[in-house]
């Protein structure tokens, strides 16, 4: 077993791409792999309770810890947040890449 | 926590993407905490160290120089150095020579050096840990 750090950057109302990163999380979760997915810049956008709150709460349930930069969240104007997202700071990165979590930035 | 060695690759050019934003705050963490950081600059963000790039006014908004205290990447480089060493750190950032060339901007701020994608396979090697930043 692993631990992966997956950093999200991109808006997931602009980007389907996104979605496919949560499978690769969700994917990584199922096969028994620590699993951290952080959510920086406009990828906090998917953070809000919105039509996005079901998909990450569906990763929560697999096992993938939801992580959205509190720093992104000020910029943005975002105080409210899903059941399944925590705010966390920038130094959350720097804490996993000690620890050996293999990080991937998309 | 001991002292790590991380090895970090970055693309965007300067002033374009907010991905340098977030780098410069991951890198600022890691010096926070005297890290030995190796940074390796391809394509566009090769132009982050140029020593030429200056700040400027914002006619548009009516503020002169001091006012708009513009940002420039040569500094947030600089300054990374700085507190990587006050914090028994160190950083090792190499701007990739080719893309330097292409671009005109081998002038580079101190303490910062012109290499090559086998400085990146060199800092990889000796890495704890790596995050690569690439452009979209």
């Amino acid at each position: 077993m692993a631990e992966y750090l997956l950093i999200e950057s991109r808006d997931p109302f602009e980007s389907n791409d996104v979605g496919y990163y949560y499978d690769l999380a969700r994917g990584l979760a199922e096969a028994g792999n620590g699993v951290t997915l952080f959510l920086v810049q406009n990828a906090v956008f998917a953070a809000r309770p919105s039509a996005e709150a079901p998909k990450l709460r569906a990763l929560a349930s697999s096992g993938v810890k939801i992580l959205a930069d509190d720093f992104a969240l000020r910029e943005r104007g975002i105080t409210k947040l899903s059941d399944s997202v925590q705010a966390a700071p920038i130094e959350i990165v720097v804490d996993r890449l000690e620890a050996g979590h293999k990080a991937l930035w998309h | 926590m001991s002292q790590k060695t991380f090895a970090i690759a970055l693309m965007n050019p300067p002033y374009e993407s907010e991905n340098l934003t977030t780098a410069f705050r991951i890198l600022a963490a890691m010096a926070q905490r005297g890290h030995k950081i190796n940074v390796f600059t391809y394509e566009g963000a090769s132009a982050l160290a140029f020593a030429k790039q200056a700040p400027h006014p914002n006619p548009v908004h009516g503020k002169n120089l001091a006012e708009e205290n513009h940002p420039t990447t040569k500094d947030q480089v600089a300054a990374l150095l700085a507190l990587a060493a006050k914090n028994g750190g160190k950083v090792d950032w190499v701007n990739c020579g080719m893309c330097v060339d292409e671009r005109g901007v081998g002038e580079f701020v101190a303490e910062t050096r012109r290499g090559s994608p086998a400085d990146f396979y060199s800092f990889v090697e000796a890495a704890d840990n790596v995050l690569a930043i690439p452009t979209r």
